[in-house]
Order: structure tokens, then C-alpha cells, then sequence
């Protein structure tokens, strides 16, 4: 949480730091979301939510379906041409600060759709913050986008950016069982 | 198996089936526009044939053909016997076939499809607006002269320069779709008719011809030479301790 200054005396400890590191500390542990889910990505989503992966721990497990009431718009699915009016007016009705995150591949960029009736990417209607690949993406990867969005609002940046791939580990238990099988 | 329903069409209707063929199993009759909907009609009434349940009417564009540009194709089945058929008809462009929603209550939507997606229109029929497509979509996309990837958005794309990234992804960032240039498809530069001929021509661009792809695929095949020499030395470990316990 940005800078921290101890001042101890007398028995008493208090700590000082900048409103904004403050605030902004707050913002990301409490994340209301407003899923917009729209195809197959949902079924991860849920997933994400559900107690095994359990998006609690990041203070981000209620669902606020007035988007009056949101922090963040998940983008889940393709985005169709028809529903760019609709989504373009979820987020205008968004108070700020709101945040945007396109999760899976149609929504980052329109996936394998590539035709005349679906938007390639929703960030060519509305301003996204995190990408998530995949078709669909992993609840491991919908978690790390939720955890690079919690320091992208620490950090006050407001540069978009792609949750990067994760490798397969060469070495990971299960993996090595295959040899004695 | 649903030949008895092609010769009973013929037997009773003559001459008005214009054509009927067997292929696959599937068989096919073939009528003018203005026989239509008798013809249907009498699909469902005739007491030997029942076709009660309206499965799909759909459209095929030949626009090479000079006669009549469209094939209107309706796909129907008894639930009495089990006996299904094809009927055909040609409609030129402009030509309103009557419609088939007071015979089967189905047909509306799918009519309304076919007007949606290729501009046939349908006489008679109650409520023929566009199904799945916005009432500002210009043109019919299933129409095979209608460019495969014109978008008509709804909404205009944002201007995108004040941040530093957008997509298309590269490989790395695990989005191995070819994307096209959709500034300059919107301006009308990038519109291909097909696919297959876009890259015939080699306007359609894709990552896996890239530089980054090719070196992805190298690093794959090292790894997995690596994986193989690996496995080969284990094997080779391995192989004098092997008992028959395993």
C-alpha cells in the first residue's frame, strides 16, 4: 500500500500514509462487479466464483446487477454488433472510477468471429483495462487479471494490459506420474 | 425411404412437380413459385402424407444463375409415419413467394430469417422484419455478394490512440487468430468476397506466416527434441534394472 511510515512513541504505534494510497488500498479490496456474460466464458466465470476457486479471497465475490452500483464490468463472451448499444450505455451508467475487464478471447478482440455481426474486441466500444486470452480462459488466469487489476488501481494506471500465458510447468505433480503408469 | 412421398406428389399434383431426385437417402421435390404453397399445403392436409412438423426453411444464393437467383428449400416431416421431404423452388430477385406461417406456425420465424439473411420476401406474411440482425444493417449477409467481413456498427469503434495497446495479440500472448486490419476494412479497403479467395490473393494477412510464429515453432520443436533425447537417456537408465515386477 504505497508509502508507509511507522511512528512509534510513548507505547503507541500509528501509522501514516497518502489519502490516495489509502483510498485507493480500499477500492481494490472491494470490488463490485457487474458480470456481463453473454457465452460459454460464463461457465469459467462461474467456476472463478464458485468456493474452489473462490474469488472472495479478492474481495471481489458480489455481483451487483445495476451497474449504478459497480466497480467493474466483466466483458464475458462474444460481444455481438446488436449488443454494442447496450453494452457502450452498461458502462456509461458505471460511476466512476469503474474499471473494464475482457475476458476470454471475443472479448478481447473478437475471437474467431470474424464476420459482419460481432464487435472484434469490446474495446472498440469501451475502454478495457485487463485482457484475459483464452477460449476460455482458465480460473487461473481470471484470477491473475483480477490480481494485475488490484495493482493497476494501487498504482493509479490506467494502461490497458493482457494477463499474460502461463506455461506449463515441466515438473508439476501429476505430470511426472505419467512415466510409472 | 420417403420415395412413397415423391410418388405420391407426382401421382396426385402431375405436372405441377417440375423435377424430383433421390440422392443420399434424401428425397427432393422441386415446384414452381406460384405452386408453392398449394404444394405445402397439400404436404400437410394429404391424409397419406401428414407432414406436420416444419423442420427448416432456408435459402441457397446462386448468384451466377441467371434464371432465378435463389433456391428456397423447406425441409418437412410426418410424425404420423416418419416420412420426410425436401420441396424446392427457384425465386428470382424481387420474386415474393407466398408465405407458409398460416400452414405451419414455425415458418414465421424462419421466414423472417430468410428475408433477414437474404432478402427474400415473403407474400402474405404477418410480421416480416429482420430476426437476428439490427433494423440499420444495410444489405442481406448471406447473400454471396455481400462481403464476408463488412461490419455496420452500431456503435462507432472508439478512437484508439491515446493508449499503448490494443489487440490483435501476438502469439505470444496465447491469440493465434489471424486478424485482418479492421481501420481499413471500415474504410472499405481490406473486403474480401471469400476467405479462400482473400488469401488466394494474399490480402489476408495471418500471424502463423510471421516471423514471431516461426520462432514459437522452433522453440517448440527444440523442446520437444529435448523432451525426446531426455526420455531416451532415462530409457536407457532405466532399462538394465527393469524386473519383472512392473
Amino acid at each position: 500500500m504505497g508509502q508507509l511510515k511507522v511512528i512509534e512513541g510513548g507505547g503507541e504505534v500509528a501509522i501514516t500514509t497518502r489519502l490516495s494510497d489509502l483510498l485507493q488500498w480500499a477500492r481494490k479490496w472491494s470490488l463490485f462487479q457487474y458480470p456481463f456474460v453473454t457465452a460459454c466464458c460464463g461457465m469459467e466465470f462461474m467456476a472463478t466464483a464458485a468456493p474452489r476457486y473462490d474469488i472472495a479471497r479478492f474481495g471481489a465475490e458480489a455481483p451487483r446487477f445495476s451497474p449504478r452500483q459497480s466497480d467493474v464490468l466483466w466483458v464475458v463472451g462474444t460481444i455481438s454488433q446488436r449488443q454494442g448499444p447496450a453494452v457502450r450505455r452498461i458502462w456509461e451508467q458505471m460511476a466512476d472510477p469503474k474499471w473494464v475487464i475482457a475476458f476470454g478471447t471475443c472479448a478481447s478482440c473478437g475471437g474467431f468471429y470474424d464476420n459482419y455481426t460481432t464487435i472484434p474486441g469490446v474495446d472498440k466500444v469501451i475502454p478495457v483495462d485487463v485482457y484475459i486470452p483464452g477460449c476460455p480462459p482458465r480460473p487461473e488466469a481470471v484470477l491473475d487479471a483480477l490480481m494485475l487489476l488490484q495493482e493497476k488501481i494501487q498504482a493509479n494506471d490506467r494502461r490497458p494490459v493482457v494477463v499474460p500465458p502461463k506455461h506449463v510447468v515441466e515438473n508439476a505433480p501429476g505430470r511426472a506420474k505419467e512415466e510409472g503408469s | 425411404m420417403s420415395q412413397a412421398v415423391l410418388d405420391r406428389l407426382s401421382a396426385q399434383l402431375g405436372d405441377r412437380i417440375l423435377e424430383t431426385s433421390d440422392a443420399f437417402g434424401e428425397h427432393e421435390a422441386i415446384v414452381a413459385v406460384g405452386d408453392w404453397v398449394e404444394v405445402a399445403q397439400f404436404l400437410k392436409d394429404d391424409e397419406e402424407l401428414q407432414m406436420d412438423h416444419f423442420i427448416d426453411l432456408t435459402a441457397i444464393d446462386y448468384p451466377e444463375r441467371a434464371s432465378a437467383r435463389f433456391d428456397l428449400t423447406l425441409m418437412t416431416r410426418s410424425s404420423v409415419n416418419g416420412q420426410r421431404i425436401r420441396l424446392r423452388t427457384r425465386v428470382k430477385e424481387g420474386e415474393k413467394p407466398g408465405t407458409l406461417s398460416s400452414i405451419w406456425m414455425g415458418a414465421n420465424w424462419a421466414e423472417r430469417e430468410v428475408y433477414d439473411m437474404f432478402g427474400v420476401e415473403f407474400e402474405g406474411h404477418p410480421d416480416l422484419r429482420r430476426i437476428l440482425l439490427y433494423e440499420e444493417f444495410v444489405g442481406h449477409p448471406l447473400r454471396k455478394d455481400y462481403p464476408i467481413d463488412k461490419a455496420q456498427p452500431l456503435v462507432p469503434y472508439r478512437e484508439v490512440a491515446d493508449i499503448t495497446k490494443l489487440p490483435p495479440f501476438g502469439i505470444e500472448e496465447g491469440q493465434p487468430f489471424a486478424r485482418i486490419d479492421w481501420e481499413a476494412r471500415l474504410a472499405g479497403g481490406d473486403q474480401q468476397v471469400s476467405p479462400a479467395i482473400g488469401v488466394q490473393q494474399g490480402q489476408r494477412r495471418t500471424l502463423s506466416d510471421s516471423e514471431a510464429a516461426q520462432q514459437i515453432q522452433a522453440r517448440i520443436d527444440a523442446r520437444l527434441a529435448a523432451e525426446a533425447a531426455a526420455a531416451e537417456a532415462a530409457e536407457a537408465a532405466h532399462a538394465p534394472e527393469e524386473g519383472p515386477g512392473k
